[in-house]
């Protein structure tokens, strides 16, 4: 009796154990293909545009609904130039919290700070740009920015980076709220991999006598580099393709300005701007195609950035 | 570490290099604490302001019955509250088991073949992937087919957020799982579904909890999404079908308008967003803590 019960609950056994495996690796394959969808949604939503301009699209900087001749040069430059401010500033703020947080706070104060610093990337990003829109903005536009435009504007070849009246708002707005919302981000990559450094190492270091300046620019920085710019890659992929925050300050301008306080405008804040404005087909797929050249920018950025951090990885469990 | 610098000033102290490299040591302690002091300085700055113009706004009881109202009026955000909550509530719903199918097999099953490894690596590229070319995706492939916006395509695009977070919790918190336990399940003649679902999916249920605590958290201020699915809707709507009211938008184009009484509105929801995902945020940390 016993026996035949075990004999038929061994037949049911196979099929449930396919059936479950089967499930979730249809789930994961709908996981994997969801990035290729999303191109060739993207692909077949611009088909318009991109047969009509072809790679002129790139670098044209007209934007005129009016006479439908549209081209990207304008959003790509303002997303590139606010993306890169906020690197400049946001990369050096990250490592020196990074430092601090594994080499000098004490035990007790980490994790405290850890996440304090980590909650700024729980903000949603409308909070930022609603507070840099009431708040920064008058207060930069009154305090800093005519200082930063007295003292920079003049100097040779660089003056015009920074020349033109306060208003405010403007690229270099944009930049400067981006890069405190990619400093969580770097920080958590860089403190991260810091961690990884095997103790014998630093402590052989500070047994020489090095400073802690030293063991961090000579044995933990070349130890994780691949690591390091890894994270510096994930910030970049976060600032290129975020939102409302630059949408709230860049001023939405359609216009090609060398000064960084003048208003421009970001892939992503044109599509947030006049996506469900716009009127006709062709707009709609000039507004899609920037919408993909925003999603394979990311994509390449984010890519790489993961590829280092596996190769750190990999060369991690090489050492183990 | 202090033995190290004790040992290292038995060189001569008046040491011209010995002392430079101190002074250079000192400079770079100061500026990374100001780099701390510098991020944490935002992060009081940008709460300190939520709670002082949204404070006044969220004491007031008619912000949670009342509609959003035509500019110059009195009002509440009823309909966007509860618009945000029933797409947030269907994201998740959407989104949970999707992501935790597919992280599952990517922890259990994806020890060997091609479709594990690189799934994790499209899934962490999804997950930094800028929200609002998930909006535009939902908005080619629902939207235009079905040509109105609505606030099932609002939830579409908030699970197609939840997917990636989730995967990647599920997927990490079960390969914490010792093999161990797998092992004993087997022995005991348990097929291996049996064993995924009531002895690993049981062993890692808080960490798999926190991921979907961290993407609620996530998609409950996510706003670019939203804009060409959801839309937004002045008025109380309880159809999904239609165009739906919610936080995030209202937000954005309370705090746009030139009207005082809509940009005390909008304070007031950013004040009770940011408040809502920060508290979703540590409940998350002390839930994983406990069982770290």
């Amino acid at each position: 009796m016993s026996d035949t019960q075990g004999s038929r609950r061994l037949r049911s056994a196979p099929w449930a154990d396919k059936a479950f495996e089967w499930l979730t690796r249809i789930f994961a394959f709908v996981v994997f293909s969801l990035l290729l969808a999303i191109l060739v949604s993207l692909v077949i939503g611009s088909q318009l545009t991109l047969e009509k301009y072809g790679f002129s699209f790139i670098w044209s900087a007209d934007w005129d609904p009016v006479r439908e001749k549209f081209g990207a040069l304008v959003p790509i430059y303002g997303t590139v130039v606010t993306s890169l401010i906020a690197m400049l500033i946001g990369v050096p703020v990250s490592f020196g919290i990074a430092i601090f947080l594994t080499e000098l706070s004490p035990s007790w104060l980490k994790r405290p700070l850890g996440t304090a610093i980590e909650l700024l990337a729980a903000i949603p990003s409308i909070i930022y740009g609603m507070w840099g829109l009431f708040v920064f903005v008058p207060l930069f536009q009154a305090h800093l920015q005519p200082a930063i435009i007295d003292s920079l504007g003049n100097v040779p070849f660089f003056g015009a980076l920074f020349a033109g009246p306060p208003i405010g708002i403007g690229m270099l707005t944009a930049g400067l709220i981006l890069s405190i919302m990619v400093i969580p981000f770097i920080t958590a990559v860089m403190r991260d991999v810091f961690e990884i450094v095997p103790p014998m190492l630093k402590e052989s270091a500070y047994g020489l006598g090095a400073t802690t300046w030293e063991v961090v620019w000579r044995v933990v920085l070349p130890y994780t580099k691949v690591g390091v710019i890894g994270g510096i890659m994930l910030g970049l992929g976060r600032a290129l393709g975020e939102t409302m925050a630059v949408t709230f300050v860049i001023g939405n301008a359609h216009r090609l300005a060398v000064s960084l306080n003048a208003p421009g405008n970001s892939i992503a804040s044109a599509l947030a701007n006049e996506f469900t404005e716009a009127v006709g087909d062709v707009y709609y797929s000039a507004l899609i195609e920037l919408g993909l050249i925003l999603f394979l920018i990311t994509t390449v950025v984010l890519g790489l950035s993961k590829l280092l951090l596996l190769r750190l990885a990999r060369h991690e469990g090489a050492q183990a | 570490m202090s033995s190290a610098v004790s040992g290292a000033s038995a060189v001569n102290p008046g040491n011209s290099l010995y002392r430079s490299r101190k002074r250079f040591n000192a400079i770079v302690v100061v500026v990374s604490s100001a780099a701390l002091a510098f991020g944490l300085f935002w992060l009081v700055w940008i709460l300190g302001t939520l709670l002082y113009e949204g404070g006044t706004a969220l004491a007031r009881a008619a912000l949670y019955y009342q509609m959003t109202p035509p500019p110059g009026a009195d009002g509440g955000l009823a309909n966007a509250l509860a618009g945000s909550l029933a797409m947030v509530a269907a994201g998740t719903i959407f989104g949970t088991p999707i992501g935790i199918l597919a992280g599952t097999y990517l922890a259990e099953y994806g020890r060997r073949g091609w479709l594990a490894g690189a799934t994790r690596f499209l899934n962490d590229v999804l997950l930094s992937a800028p929200s609002i070319v998930i909006g535009l995706f939902v908005y080619s492939v629902y939207v235009a087919q079905v040509k109105h916006f609505s606030g099932w395509a609002g939830a579409m695009a908030l699970g197609l957020i939840v997917v990636p977070v989730v995967v990647r919790t599920t997927d990490d918190m079960l390969k914490l799982v010792p093999n161990t336990l797998r092992e004993a399940a087997m022995a005991l003649g348990c097929p291996s579904w049996k064993m995924v679902v009531f002895v690993t999916y049981r062993a890692a249920r808080t960490g798999i909890l926190t991921g979907i605590l961290l993407a609620i958290a996530r998609v409950s201020g996510e706003t670019a999404p939203l804009l060409f699915t959801a839309l937004n809707n002045q008025f109380w709507s309880s159809d999904m079908n239609a165009p739906m009211s919610n936080l995030p938008v209202v937000i954005f184009q309370f705090a746009m308008s030139p009207y005082e009484n809509w940009h005390r509105l909008a304070w007031g929801g950013a004040a009770l967003i940011t408040l809502a995902v920060l508290v979703l945020n540590i409940l998350a940390r002390a839930l994983f803590r406990r069982t770290d």
